[in-house]
């Protein structure tokens, strides 16, 4: 048995969404575009799910452009605002991006764009008053993440999004993390752009939606067929798009009950606390989505933790950089000037709707043996060790 | 998720020698360590000896790692290796002979045998009061500043494993890892390392040949000769960068070249370059040989 705590990672199909989508893999293979009930009725579902995920998001159907994830969400969106306004060559973001937003705009520096990344503090958090003084009448495009991936921390979008409004920027919003998770109104919100992904709420994976508000001046990223009302050529994938609307109308109900999650989660992170000497919690000062926690174990590493985990059927994530795919650890733990001595063992649980208080109880009963053989074996089990002396232990950039 | 061998696995979930040891105030026998890595790199080993001072052979050995799966793995199997052989001995071990201890290891966690081959190294040069060079404070020979990697160490590197890429050089010591500035200067030590190679080679070969026959080539042997050199010698390497080299004309001494592809736009490396090709053709074909761009 697989006890499932990397939510934020990738979630299950559910099954409902599985049953929805098969017929589509099967016998209903038609193309929605033809001129034939056979594919007419392709189109139809497509109809349906549209509705679907437009009513998760309080938005109007034909905001809704499927496409085929969430990194394809931000390329589209950060390049339909700079479209929409081509003068402007000025964008603000966060140094705590995903590196589908980030790595965008690095690629866009070297293109003549300026960009501003905003600070995080100790809680991952970012100060209003700094996107006041970031964003300007030069500027093109305000885009942040509605919640962070790793440590679940929620920015304050509406106040982000008035700054950016009042300056004529437009407004794009990486909500990856936060949609079924968070109760999202759009209708009444500054957000002109909104990403969201289908794999992260119970849909399969190589699903996305791009929401792109009625009237904003949308400007396609790929070009081709008219499909998506001439917003995103090519064939739609239909099944996972049936897919996604189930998921989105499951995600709305669940959110009834959310908080569930929420107290699984802070009993994981009470319990954590309570039992292991030298462990705190990464962005715990502030807002966070209730499924997400991320547990920095001072003096070992991430990777080996995760490995100990895995022997236990446990599924979690690190910051660390053994994990990162590259040597630096997380940029954005890093970002929060958090001491090398946690953000190397830092350790994302990511809960979900099927997650059950068993799981929760036997990672609280393997842990604090893990966290105690790791730092048997490290040099350096707390402050006080020599070799720690005299070093600088945060990151300075 | 890292492919590890199952003994890599092994030795992680069931590490052996780990703690630090105790010196036991006896005759002849001396306990050190030696250390390599930090936390800010995220992996940190101390290595612990204890020394038979009369035979110089290591008693027992044991470690403390901070870090990910492979790299408690490596030191404890750097423990294991180590123990009974004399300090000569254990200075011929390479970190090579961690890896395949561990049945292998992935290519990105190279750089944890190297650590455990850096620390044994440290541990033995501290015991014989050897000064280790200090790569933090020399800004000179400092390479990648992020993990504090030196020029000594990468080429170290290079030469024993045979690397030819930045890539396998930054996961064989992390250089190059970070900020990515220091690529380029990594770079110019793995032309550098090819060249002195080519170099030695071409003496032996030129050695060879001077005995062989100590006639003058004539004119066409010359530039037969040259253009071997050239095709067999300069061209791979170049290949292997992006760039190519032409022979265009050779005018006495004078050998006209056309360099072309990331070699030929790249003012820096061109000047070395072409040096190095003189080099190759000095010592293979004759010593008054001069290169010039065409």
């Amino acid at each position: 048995m697989v006890t499932y705590l990397d939510n934020n990672a990738t979630t299950q199909i559910d099954p409902d969404v599985l049953t929805a989508m098969l017929p589509y893999l099967s016998n209903l293979y038609g193309n929605p575009s033809s001129m034939h009930s056979f594919g007419g009725q392709v189109g139809a579902a497509l109809q349906n799910a549209r509705a679907q995920v437009a009513a998760l998001l309080g938005a109007e159907e034909t905001e809704i452009i499927f496409n085929s994830c969430g990194s394809e969400g931000n390329n589209t969106a950060i390049h339909a605002a700079l479209a929409a306004q081509p003068n402007k060559r000025h964008i603000v973001t966060t140094a705590v991006e995903h590196p589908a937003v980030l790595n965008v705009c690095k690629h866009l520096e070297k293109k003549g764009y300026t960009v501003t990344y905003l600070s995080v503090d100790g809680r991952g958090q970012i100060d209003l008053m700094e996107v006041e003084a970031a964003v300007t009448g030069g500027t093109a495009l305000v885009t942040t993440m509605y919640a962070n991936n790793e440590t679940g921390v929620v920015f304050p979008i509406e106040q982000i999004g008035a700054i950016a409004k009042e300056c004529g920027a437009t407004f794009h919003v990486d909500a990856v993390q936060a949609v079924g998770k968070l109760p999202i109104t759009l209708k009444n919100s500054t957000i002109d752009l909104l990403t969201l992904s289908g794999h992260k709420l119970h849909a399969p994976k190589g699903i996305g939606v791009l929401y792109s508000r009625r009237g904003f001046r949308f400007r396609p990223f790929l070009l081709g067929g008219h499909q998506e009302r001439g917003r995103r050529a090519g064939t739609p994938n239909v099944a996972s798009i049936v897919a996604l609307g189930k998921a989105a109308e499951l995600a709305q109900q669940h959110l009834q009950t959310v908080d569930r999650e929420a107290k699984l989660r802070d009993a994981l992170e009470q319990q954590l606390l309570a039992a292991i000497p030298e462990c705190e919690v990464n962005g715990g000062g502030t807002v966070r989505l209730p499924n997400t926690t991320n547990i920095g174990f001072k003096y070992i590493e991430g990777e080996a933790i995760l490995f100990m985990l895995d022997k236990h059927g446990i599924c979690a994530s690190s910051g660390s950089a053994c994990t990162s795919g590259s040597l630096d650890p997380s940029h954005v733990l890093t970002s929060m000037g958090l001491p090398y001595t946690i953000l190397h063992g830092s350790i994302r649980f990511s809960l979900s709707r099927f997650t059950t208080g068993a799981e929760i109880q036997q990672v609280v009963s393997v842990m604090p043996a893990i966290v105690e053989k790791l730092r048997a074996l490290s040099p350096f089990n707390n402050d006080q060790s020599e070799w720690l002396q005299s070093r600088d232990l945060v990151h300075t950039a | 998720m890292w492919d590890y061998s199952e003994k890599v696995l092994d030795l992680f979930y069931n590490p052996i020698n780990q703690g630090a040891i105790a010196d036991p105030q006896e005759p002849d026998v001396a306990v050190v360590y030696g250390e390599v890595g930090s936390i800010a790199c995220g992996d940190a080993l101390r290595l612990h000896l204890r020394i038979q001072e009369s035979t110089e052979v290591i008693q027992d050995a044991s470690f403390q790692t901070f870090g990910c799966t492979s790299a408690i793995a490596s030191s404890s199997a750097l423990t294991e290796i180590i123990k009974q052989k004399t300090l000569d001995e254990a200075l011929k071990i390479t970190n090579h002979d961690i890896a395949d201890y561990l049945g292998g290891l992935p290519e990105a966690k190279m750089h944890c045998s190297v650590m455990g081959q850096e620390a044994l190294e440290a541990a033995i040069y501290k015991y014989r009061g050897i000064e280790i060079e200090q790569h933090e404070d020399d800004d000179g020979t400092l390479i990648c500043s992020c993990y504090g990697i030196s020029e000594p160490r990468i080429r170290r590197v290079i030469i024993e494993n045979d690397l030819t890429t930045v890539e396998q050089v930054t996961n064989y010591v992390k250089a190059g890892g970070g900020c990515g500035s220091c690529q380029a200067g990594i770079e110019d030590l793995l032309i550098e390392v090819q060249q002195e190679r080519t170099a030695l080679s071409a003496r032996v070969t030129s050695e060879v040949a001077a005995q062989a026959a100590d006639k003058p080539l004539t004119p066409m042997q010359k530039i037969n000769l040259i253009q071997q050199v050239i095709a067999e010698d300069v061209r791979p390497i170049l290949l292997a960068d992006g760039g190519d080299i032409e022979l265009y004309d050779v005018d006495g001494d004078v050998v006209r070249v056309l360099l072309t592809g990331a070699c030929g736009g790249c003012e820096s490396s061109s000047e070395t370059l072409k040096n190095s090709i003189e080099a190759s053709l000095q010592t293979k074909v004759s010593s008054t040989l001069v290169v010039v761009p065409a």
